[in-house]
Parts: structure tokens; C-alpha cells; sequence
């Protein structure tokens, strides 16, 4: 039989505020274990939780970006079970009162679009981590809680993606939103991007969705592609051979590109949400919806439309610029001091993402050639101060020493020539060197007219005006 | 009279004239618990090394000059309190070694009035209790008569105050754990409006209802006590940003002209006739100095006690969940697995009271019962609220009895926990409804045993209770009979 298949995807966003959700210690990656702990997200006896404000803040930014509406009334709700890692015996949540609700996002597979409905958005505080004690003779599981009690944002999609494709374009919408808005660093293999699938397969043409699987410990786009993929394979064979998909939690394993049952360790739970009577409802009257908007960043959508109507850049340029708030920050500065859109978009996404891939895939923000050093040598550009092909040669050097382009070409001699007389002679030079490509020339065959010009280049080391060298050349080998 | 007999007020003239230090006082109460404490068991820890350390400190800073009303007073807390570097058991075998990092909120206040704090107080464990008998270190006896029970879940702050280990003590109270053993103890005692006081570093037991207040010899020190630990405190969301007024210069405002109402649905038929009577006398009593009394109604009265024991247990099963054996206190041995770690501590850790709520808590949350126990409880604690503001806009302050009976004997109503449950029909809905009420001595029984009175003010009208409260004792003289110890 062929088969649809269904995909929810929930993802947890570690939010960047400098300190947990609860209380006023780091959430600083990478510290020594249980270093950045208090009696609050260690859970002792007397501590209570008080709301980091910034937490609330985000989550509105969130939902605004994401065609939510904001819930006025928030309550926050204890989901409550045993683990070695949930320090309280419960986890701080929310419940019936998420604060962002019906929202979507538009992602666009194979030139189509698609709207995917987001669920709900909700504030949590995230767990610690059980790690394998490395002490000779111990077989002891160790509790680490720096990472108990820091800030998660829980965005739950619709079951509205159909294929691996769409749930990898949402997801990566998703991601360039997040980090849009500066709440998340999107760092998937650290846990600050989490994704949880919820995939089940019903005969094409059905409207009854089968049974799902949630599929856990994805990290990476890569990887949830796989994932999917598996399930899907999984599950058909299940249903082919007449059998029933259980609604259960997988778990996937990279190494292997499948899925397996986490039966047994997670069983069915009764987690006896409550309003957590510690923390009193938050109240978000209009006129913090409102501050809040007034932060909200341009998102790339809206970006990507306006390089296009207002710069007029290719849909494709638009696309790349508008990849990372940072880049498109990049090219919009140069741009300012260049107001030549086109050819930034060149330069940008050509030399100088050239280069900072080739330099380990460094940061546009810690990119040596800055956007107004970069706008400067696009002057001498177009002023004929130098070729494009000298640029070329320059931004490496400025990228190399982190000089200003002027003092590159001032000390290296790059001054482009643009003197008819001395290029005349090198054009006489090349033409009386190379006879026999002259007569193929003037024999009708035009596409050895490169070949010149690659010559007078040559002789000129780069620096004679090409449009100079080209006029000339037409000159001669036409007189 | 000696030292240990002294209210807060009385002592710290002593110690402004320096007619006494407070290392003097601080010694003389130490012996008195060593005197005395192994009768009563008022005690779970304490702390005389500590102890005389922080009373030569006050006594400095009394030579400096720099004396506040608690300063160098020897003060007991309720086990509850997290006390930073002293043990503390909140009356549990699962916390029976927990030494905390951190002080609370309540604490911290004291320790910077320059108070003396001479040990930590016998508590019902969890303060899951009315009359001491759950605590994991034994019952405590009541100083009146050492076969009956003090009252919980506070007993030990009472029971210390009537036997005169403790000039002072702090408790807490959920359903009347500090008015309730106040009354049986013939101290005064008060539970201050819901959010009036931090919660900070107080081990929960149901955090809707939990509040810290004083349990003293007199009102003037309740009304100490209360001025030093009241007040906003960031670290308590549920903490209330609202200025603290000065108790103590309200104190003899009088009450001519005040407006008490008598709720009928609390004077009610199979009242002890010796707390029947002593009510009357304190109605006759109030008339005298020209208040104006009045029947009022809570018409939700008889569905407290079953709402308060859904909306405490549902809250305190989820509380007590962290006592897991991961981080600290108890931790069974020989287990296989987590969850067998998790049972075996708990079933170990925990006695049979506190593990019977944990089970009801966890039950009224269930998926399929949380609407029909959880929902429906809110619902109704509502309307219990709705009573005493409807009550309060006629009247100024209730006045109702705090227990139906003087103190009960030990062991009598272990075997019952539904009659012991009863026995808080009276305190109950003043926590349900959040706001304050106060019991002070109000007379004896035929068999000596003592008898409080609870008047209940609006929220936050400490000021209110405490000026009634005082008129009453300036006109009576039962705060100032002592127990026969
Ligand atoms: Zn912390």
C-alpha cells in the first residue's frame, strides 16, 4: 500500500538569557559540573522559584514572529515525576495556559508554498544531565544540574508537514527565526535546538491519521532527515505486513541512521499538572505586547521581499543574504556606504564568504574585512582606480593583513593603468607577436578576441583598464 | 521570676539596662532546656555552642549601643526553618541528617536584629499533623499536663513557650499549626495574612497555605516578632510588596466602637462546654470596653476541612517529591535501580501520616479525578474567601474559638485521623482564605487544661487582631499563669 506521512515536530529552544529561568545562576556552557548551581535549582528543601523576566520577554518575541496570539493570563504548572535529573521531583511548566498560541509559519519546498500551524509556544525550565561517573572502580551514575532550571521555549507544530522535506524546511525556518530574534544560539549539537518528531504513516488518501511514534535525540538536520526517513520505512513495513504501530517514544541512534523503543525506561505517564502554587500568574497587558513588538528585528521574509523590491536583487541573492541576521546585517552595511546592491551581493557572497569559509568557516561579525573597508575598496573599483581582477587580488591581501585597500594598492603598485599611449604599445606588442591568431581573427573568427586581451593583461600584470585594452584592441584589429 | 520567664519586651529592657547580658540569659534558657526538655521533648536540636557565640555578639553590639527589640533574646525555631549549618529534620527521618547551606528569609531577618537562636523545635513531621504525635523524634508533652498532646503541627514552639525554654519561638501554619498549639500551650500565637511573611527557606508543606508567624507569652512580643520577620522579600514570588506598619505602637488602640462578629456556623452544639463558656466570657468581656458584637455568617464553614485536605495534600504530594535520596537526606541502601532507590528511601524516610497525604494529594491529581477533587476544592476555597470578605464588610474582626476542645491525650486520636482532622474546623478556613487571626489565653478548662481565643482580621489587618488581642489580655491574667513545670 502507499502511505502518507504525518509529521509534528516539537522543538526546544534553550533560550540565551545570562541566568536560569528560577534563579540567578549562569547558564554558561561547558562549566565544571554542578558549579553553576543554588539551593533553588538544586531543589532544597525551602528554596522557591522567582521568574526571570527576560524569559517572558522572549517567549513574546517568539510568538510574535511566529503568528501567534499572546495569552494575557500566563499560569506556570508543575509536570510532575521522578528522575535523577529533575532536582524538584517536578518540572516547572506550563499547562493549560501556554503563553503563545495558533500560530504558523510559511516554508517553501520544490518552489511550493506551505503554511505549518504552530500548537502552542511555552516557557519551561530544562532538566540536568546524568552522566557515566569516570572514576576507576565506581559504576555510579553521575547528576550534573548546571544545566537544571535554564530557560526553554517548547514549540509545538500542527501535523501539517508531509514529507522529511517540509519538516526540514520548518525546522530550518524555525532556527533562522530564533536566531533572528537573538533568543536561541540555535546550536543543535549542544542541546540549545532540540527536536522532537512525531511521525505517523495512513493510507494515501485517508484523513485519519495512524498511529504516531515520537522520535527522540535528533541533533542534528541531518539527522531528523534520517530519522524520518527510517520511520517511515519502519512503519510501512509494520502496516504492510498487517501489524499495528504502538504509540510509544524512540529513540534515534545516529551511528546507525534508525530508530529504537525506549520501552520500558518511559512508560505511560500520569504527570498530575497543577498551577504551581509558588510562582503567581504573569499578566502581559497590551502595552508589554507592545514594547515588545517595537524590538521585534526585521525577519528574514520580510528581508528577503524587500532586497528584492526596493534593492532589486535576484530572489537567489535575496535567499543567501538573508541566511543569518548577521550577514544580512554585513551586506546592509555595505551597502549603505556602496549603494550599489548588485554588486555587493557579488562580493559578499562571493569573495568574502569565500574566504571566511576557507578560514574555518569563521564569523561574517569577525570577518577582518569589515563592511566599510569593503565598501572602500569597491570605490577604488568603480572610480578605475583599479581592475576587478586587482579587487580580487587586494581583498585577499586585506583580509590577510586587515589593511585599508588604498594602502594595499599604494604599496603594492596596483594602480590600474588607464594611459592610452602605454597600453597602445603592449596592444601593438601582442598583435605583432601573434600573427597567425590575428589572421584567424580577421578570418571571421571572432571568440580569439579573449585570447588579446588575455594577453595585454598579461603584459600589463593585471593593472591596464580592460575597457581601455578592449577599445583599443577593436581598434586595431578591425583598422 | 527568672530569666527564662521573661516576654521579649521585658528582657530586652533588662538587657538595654544591662541589668542582664544576654550570654546571662542565653545560659540561663540553656539550662532551663536542660532542666526541663527531657519531659516535654520540645527540642529536636539544640544549639548551645552556636548559641553563646551569637549572644556575646549581641552583647557587643548592646555595649555599642546598638540594640534592636530582638537583640540578644534567646528565640526557638520551629524545625521547619532552614537554618544555615544547623541540622534540620522539618520533624523527618528523611531529613534526619540534612545540615542546610542557606538560611531562609525569616531567619536571616532575626539573626540581623542580633537574636539568639537556641535550638530547633519539635514539629508534627512535614507539619503534616495537629497534635505532635507524627513527629520522627517523639511526641511532645504538654508543659499544662505532660499526658496530653500540645497541639500541632507546631508543638514544640508552643510547648516551649509555656515550659520557658524559649523566651520566643517561630512557627508555621497550614490549617492552624501555630494558633492551634498556642491555644492548647496558653501562649499567643499568630498567623499572619498570606503572603505577609517570607516563605523563603520555610520547607513546604502545602505553599498556598504556609505562612511563618510568632508564637510568644504576651501580645506585645507577637507583635515584636511579627514586625521583625514581616515584609517583601524577592525571593517569594507569593510575597506581597505592602508596607509593614509598626505593631507595637497600635497596640493600645482600644476597641470601643469595633465592630466583632461571631460567625454562627463556629458556636456550634458539641462545643466543649469549658470552651463554650470561656467564649462567652470573652464576648461579655469585649461588650465591657464597648465593642459592638454582632452574629455574622460563613456559610461554606463545613466544606473547609475537606477542601483544605485536597488543595494541602495535592500540593504537598508534589512538594515532597524532591526527597528522592539524590542530593540529600536519606538514601536507602542495597537497591537495585533507580526505582527502587526512590521507593525503599521514601518508604524508609517518610512516616505513615505524611506517606497517607502524599496518597491523597497524589490521587486528587490524577488524570480522570483532578477535576471532580482538585478543580472542585479551588472552586469551593474560593467561596470560603468569598465568606470572610462578605463577613468583613459588616465587621471588623471575628472572634470564634480555635479548637472545639482543650487539649487531647496522647495516643487518643492517633487511631482516628479523620477525628483528628476535625479537630482544625476552626483554623482551617482562616488559611483557606489567606488572611490572619491570632489565639491568645482565653481561660481553662475544669481540669486545668488551657483554652484559646481566636479572633480573625481582614487581610492584612494584623494591626487589627493584635489591638484587640491586647486589650482582652490587659483586662485578663490568664497569659500570665504558668505551667506547672
Ligand atoms: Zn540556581
Amino acid at each position: 500500500m502507499k502511505y502518507q506521512v504525518v509529521i509534528g515536530l516539537e522543538v526546544h529552544t534553550q533560550l540565551t538569557t545570562n541566568t536560569k529561568i528560577f534563579c540567578g545562576c549562569s547558564t554558561r556552557f561547558g562549566a565544571e559540573p554542578n558549579s553553576q548551581t543554588c539551593p533553588v535549582c538544586l531543589g532544597f528543601p525551602g528554596a522557591l522559584p522567582v521568574l526571570n523576566k527576560q524569559v517572558v520577554e522572549n517567549a513574546i518575541l517568539a510568538g510574535l514572529a511566529t503568528n501567534c496570539s499572546i495569552t494575557q493570563r500566563n499560569v506556570f504548572a508543575r509536570k510532575n515525576y521522578f528522575y535523577p535529573d529533575l532536582p524538584k521531583g517536578y518540572q516547572i511548566s506550563q499547562f493549560d495556559l501556554p503563553i503563545c498560541q495558533h500560530g504558523h509559519l510559511d516554508i517553501e519546498v520544490d518552489g511550493e508554498r506551505k503554511r505549518i500551524g504552530i500548537t502552542r509556544i511555552h516557557m519551561e525550565e530544562d532538566a540536568g544531565k546524568l552522566v557515566h561517573a569516570d572514576i576507576p572502580g565506581v559504576d555510579d551514575s553521575c547528576v550534573d544540574l548546571n544545566r537544571a532550571c535554564t530557560p526553554l521555549l517548547e514549540i509545538v507544530s500542527e501535523p501539517d508537514m508531509r514529507s522529511p522535506d517540509e519538516a526540514i524546511a520548518y525546522l530550518k525556518k524555525l532556527h533562522q527565526i530564533v536566531m533572528y530574534l537573538g533568543i536561541c544560539d540555535g546550536n543543535l549539537e549542544e542541546g540549545s535546538f532540540r527536536c522532537d518528531a512525531n511521525v505517523s504513516l495512513m493510507p494515501v488518501g485517508s484523513t485519519v491519521f495512524g498511529t504516531r511514534a515520537e522520535l527522540k535525540n535528533i541533533n542534528s538536520f541531518k539527522f531528523i532527515k534520517q530519522a524520518i526517513e527510517y520511520e517511515i520505512e519502519r512503519q510501512a513495513e509494520i502496516l504492510d505486513d498487517g501489524g499495528k504501530v504502538i504509540q510509544e517514544t524512540r529513540l534515534f541512534d545516529p551511528n546507525t541512521g534508525t530508530t529504537r523503543s525506549m520501552r520500558g525506561k518511559e512508560e505511560a505517564h500520569d504527570y498530575r499538572y497543577f498551577p504551581d502554587p509558588d510562582l503567581v500568574p504573569v499578566l502581559i497587558p497590551d502595552q508589554w505586547i507592545e514594547d515588545v513588538r517595537a524590538t521585534l528585528p526585521e525577519l528574514p521574509e520580510a528581508k528577503r521581499a524587500r532586497y528584492v523590491a526596493e534593492l532589486g536583487l535576484p530572489e537567489y541573492d535575496a535567499e543567501v543574504l538573508v541566511s543569518s541576521r548577521e550577514l544580512a546585517a554585513y551586506y546592509e552595511e555595505t551597502v549603505a556606504l556602496f549603494p550599489q546592491a548588485k554588486t555587493v551581493s557579488n562580493w559578499v557572497m562571493g569573495e568574502v564568504s569565500r574566504a571566511l569559509n576557507e578560514d574555518n568557516n569563521r564569523s561574517i561579525t569577525d570577518c577582518p574585512v569589515t563592511p566599510a573597508l569593503l565598501a572602500d575598496l569597491l570605490k577604488l573599483m568603480e572610480k578605475g582606480t583599479i581592475s576587478g581582477k586587482i579587487a580580487k587580488t587586494v581583498f585577499d591581501e586585506m583580509y590577510k593583513s586587515g589593511k585599508a585597500p588604498e594602502k594595499i594598492v599604494e604599496e603594492k603598485g596596483l594602480v590600474q593603468v588607464s594611459d592610452t599611449g602605454a597600453i597602445e604599445a603592449m596592444v601593438d606588442e601582442v598583435l605583432n607577436n601573434n600573427p597567425a591568431q590575428v589572421e584567424q581573427y580577421r578570418g571571421g573568427k571572432e571568440t580569439v578576441f579573449g585570447f588579446f586581451v588575455g594577453q595585454v593583461m598579461r603584459a600589463s600584470k593585471g593593472k591596464a583598464n580592460p575597457a581601455v585594452v578592449n577599445e583599443l584592441l577593436l581598434k586595431k584589429l578591425q583598422g | 521570676m527568672e530569666i527564662f520567664d521573661l516576654t521579649i519586651h521585658e528582657l530586652h529592657e533588662k538587657l538595654k539596662a544591662k541589668e542582664v547580658s544576654s550570654v546571662e540569659a542565653t545560659r540561663a534558657m540553656l539550662e532551663r532546656i536542660e532542666a526541663v526538655d527531657g519531659q516535654v521533648n520540645a527540642y529536636i536540636t539544640v544549639t548551645p555552642e552556636q548559641a553563646l557565640v551569637e549572644a556575646e555578639a549581641a552583647d557587643r553590639r548592646i555595649a555599642a549601643g546598638d540594640v534592636a527589640p530582638l537583640t540578644g533574646i534567646p528565640v526557638g525555631l520551629k524545625d521547619i526553618f532552614i537554618t544555615k549549618g544547623i541540622r534540620t529534620t522539618c520533624g523527618s527521618r528523611i531529613l534526619e541528617n540534612f545540615v542546610p547551606p542557606y538560611d531562609g528569609t525569616a531567619v536571616a531577618k532575626l539573626k540581623e536584629q542580633g537574636a539568639v537562636i537556641v535550638g530547633k523545635l519539635n514539629q508534627d513531621e512535614f507539619a503534616m499533623g495537629s497534635s505532635n504525635e507524627s513527629s520522627y523524634f517523639g511526641p511532645v508533652k504538654n508543659p499544662w499536663n505532660l499526658e496530653c498532646t500540645p497541639g500541632g503541627s507546631s508543638g514544640g514552639s508552643a510547648a516551649a513557650i509555656a515550659a520557658r525554654t524559649a523566651t520566643a519561638t517561630l512557627g508555621t501554619d497550614t490549617g492552624g499549626s501555630i494558633r492551634q498549639p498556642a491555644s492548647h500551650c496558653s501562649c499567643v500565637g499568630l498567623k499572619p495574612t498570606y503572603g505577609r511573611v517570607s516563605r523563603y527557606g520555610v520547607i513546604a508543606y502545602a505553599s498556598s497555605l504556609d505562612q511563618v508567624g510568632p508564637l510568644t507569652r504576651d501580645v506585645t512580643d507577637a507583635a515584636l516578632l511579627l514586625g521583625a520577620v514581616a515584609g517583601y522579600d524577592p525571593k517569594d514570588s507569593t510575597s506581597v510588596n505592602t508596607p509593614v506598619p509598626d505593631y507595637v505602637a497600635g497596640l493600645a488602640t482600644g476597641v470601643k466602637g469595633l465592630k466583632i462578629g461571631l460567625p454562627k456556623q463556629y458556636f456550634i452544639e458539641g462545643l466543649d462546654p469549658d470552651v463554650k463558656r470561656a467564649m462567652d466570657e470573652a464576648i461579655a468581656l469585649y461588650k465591657s470596653l464597648g465593642a459592638e458584637l454582632r452574629e455574622v455568617s460563613l456559610p461554606h464553614t463545613e466544606y473547609a476541612v475537606a477542601t483544605y485536605y485536597l488543595i494541602a495534600t495535592a500540593e504537598a504530594s508534589s512538594n515532597l517529591a524532591r526527597y528522592d535520596g539524590v542530593r540529600f537526606g536519606h538514601r536507602a541502601e542495597d537497591v537495585r535501580g533507580l526505582k527502587e532507590m526512590f521507593a525503599k528511601t521514601r518508604a524508609e524516610g517518610f512516616g505513615s501520616e505524611v506517606k497517607r497525604r502524599i496518597m491523597l494529594g497524589t490521587y486528587a491529581l490524577s488524570s480522570g479525578y483532578y477535576d471532580a477533587y482538585y478543580v472542585k476544592a479551588q472552586k469551593v476555597r474560593t467561596l470560603i474567601m468569598q465568606d470572610f470578605l462578605n463577613a468583613f464588610q459588616e465587621v471588623d474582626v471575628l472572634l470564634t474559638p480555635i479548637a472545639p476542645t482543650p487539649p487531647f491525650k496522647i495516643g487518643e486520636k492517633l487511631a482516628d485521623p479523620l477525628q483528628m482532622y476535625l479537630s482544625d474546623i476552626f483554623t482551617i478556613p482562616v488559611n483557606l482564605a489567606g488572611t490572619c487571626g491570632i489565639s491568645i489565653p482565653a481561660g481553662f478548662s475544669a481540669a486545668g487544661l488551657p483554652i484559646g481565643l481566636q479572633l480573625i482580621g481582614k487581610p492584612f489587618g494584623e494591626a487589627t487582631i493584635l489591638s484587640t488581642a491586647y486589650a482582652f489580655e490587659r483586662e485578663t491574667q490568664w497569659h500570665l499563669k504558668k505551667a506547672p513545670l
